[in-house]
């Protein structure tokens, strides 16, 4: 399946390896990205938080240089995925508002597309597809699968139940970890606060390492590079402000369905993060 | 007094939901927006208290309050809302009425601000986030030079850090784009 590529502003330096690990996994499992030349920013949550039209017109931007490819786009980072859909469900929804951004953009974009996530591509491939090409299953592994807000709100957008998703859990499960039902798969990690108020979310980031910690999990997945940095990097923070002894790994779910499919950690990033990753990737070795 | 003009009630609660596309009339304070509020510890005004200041056109309490700049857009309040209001559309809304008003966002909704206009501004000259640049640059104006030094660092450590962005090509487009979006703005509609 080819899918057009959007990788997102952090593919080379913070979501570096998501991006690595998606192209990846993605390439075992038959799926071909072809990255959208030219794309530029999303606008993140600055740009919705600024102006709604911005943010509109810059996803608008890259929706209709991926319809140009005659391609539905692919998004790893969920704020991305979520900017993009956005757009383009408000766009179809609103033929005023499309000319108006047309013309702001300089680009006709017609609707003829789609804005899927990898975490959706990857699922609806089916559990035998992937199974069939799983050559380490992560045996002995207990993951919390992790969502953020991004990938399941609002509504017009969610791939997924927002209280309570499964599509990460059903790939690790195919993948051979073993899943577990947790409280605070869907709660927000504090996402850019953590930047510019990294007092305001580190509770936030502390509630969710509490919640995957109780429920007796060895590392956290996400689908996020937010998400990742806040839990990953801020582990240590916590850890030293709330006087906890974190040491959970956060990987990408592509990185660890790559170490099912039999790709070699290193190329996957796995030793990139900042929580110390080697003893729980010799759970599985 | 002119019966036939929009009180100014009206005039805000027409604003909102043309800016949001949702209807905050329909909002029936059940609270639950503000029940499932990740960040409402830290808000002056709670979500369904926002909403309600919109519904009695009390524009300037809304718009000066520091939980429009504090929400962190999880959307937690529009999954739930049993009235089908998209709260987090709305707080987007607010921040864009403040700042074409000009009115300041203040304390930690300060930094917020600062963040936001320093990220946009790397997109508007490189069409891509420039990392690095636009956190040294945020560090620098919210008078916190060494802000999340250690995260540089260990970046740097794994090679994650880079000292340039790679510039799209459609640079020139994107930096148009954010100019007729300004002039779209221009003529947007106010209230007293
Ligand atoms: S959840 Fe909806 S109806 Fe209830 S208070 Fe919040 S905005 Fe109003
Ligand atoms: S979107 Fe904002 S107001 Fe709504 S629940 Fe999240 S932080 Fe609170």
């Amino acid at each position: 399946m080819q899918l057009a590529y959007y990788p997102g502003c952090s593919w080379e330096t913070s979501g570096r390896e998501y991006d690595l690990s998606a192209r990846l996994a993605g390439g075992k499992l038959g799926l071909e990205f072809i990255e959208i030349k030219d794309w530029n920013c999303c606008g993140s949550s600055a740009g919705h938080s600024t102006s709604r039209l911005l943010a509109t017109a810059l996803a608008a931007r890259n929706l209709a240089l991926a319809e140009k490819m005659g391609l539905d786009l692919t998004a790893p980072c969920a704020s991305c995925y979520q900017r993009l859909a956005l757009a383009r469900h408000d766009l179809l929804a609103d033929g005023q508002l499309r000319k108006q951004v047309n013309r702001i953009t300089g680009h006709t974009f017609h609707g003829n597309m789609r804005v899927r996530s990898i975490l959706e591509v990857v699922a609806s491939l089916g559990g035998e597809h992937i199974a069939a090409r799983v050559v380490k299953p992560l045996r002995n592994l207990k993951v919390a699968a992790y969502y953020g807000c991004l990938l399941v709100r609002p509504r017009a957008v969610q791939v997924d139940d927002p209280e309570n998703p499964q599509m990460m859990e059903k790939i690790m499960a195919v993948a051979g970890a073993e899943v577990l039902a947790w409280s605070h798969k869907t709660e927000c990690c504090g996402t850019s606060l953590a930047m510019n108020n990294d007092q305001l979310a580190l509770p936030l980031v502390a509630g969710i390492l509490e919640a995957a910690s109780l429920s007796g999990a060895d590392c956290i997945v996400c689908a996020c590079p937010l998400c990742h940095f806040n839990l990953d990097y801020r582990q240590k923070k916590v850890n030293r402000v709330l006087g906890t002894g974190y040491q959970l790994p956060v990987f990408y779910f592509t990185q660890l369905l790559g170490v099912a499919l039999g790709l070699e950690p290193g190329r996957l990033g796995l030793f990139d993060h900042f929580v110390n990753t080697k003893p729980v990737l010799q759970l599985v070795s | 007094m002119n019966l036939s003009a929009p009180s100014n009630r009206e005039c805000l609660i027409a604003l909102v939901n043309n800016e949001s596309g949702q209807q905050v009339e329909k909002c029936y304070q059940c609270g639950k927006c503000t029940a499932g509020c990740p960040v409402s510890y830290a808000f002056d005004l709670m979500p369904n208290q926002v909403i309600r200041l919109i519904q009695l056109g009390m524009k300037e309490q809304v718009l000066s309050c520091r939980s429009i700049w504090l929400c962190a857009s999880c959307a937690v309040c529009t999954a739930r809302c049993p009235r089908n209001i998209d709260l987090a559309a709305v707080m987007d809304s607010l921040r864009g009425m403040a700042r074409r008003e000009g009115v300041a966002a203040t304390g930690r909704g300060h930094n917020v601000f600062l963040f936001n206009k320093n990220f946009l501004q790397s997109i508007k000259k490189y069409g891509r986030l420039f990392e690095l640049a636009t956190m040294l640059s945020f560090n620098l104006k919210s008078g916190r030079p060494f802000r999340e030094a250690d995260a540089g660092l260990a970046m740097l450590q794994r090679g994650k850090l880079k000292f340039s962005v790679t510039r799209t090509r459609g640079q020139a487009e994107v930096a148009r784009i954010f100019e007729r979006v300004a002039a779209v703005e221009s003529g947007a509609g106010k209230c007293n």
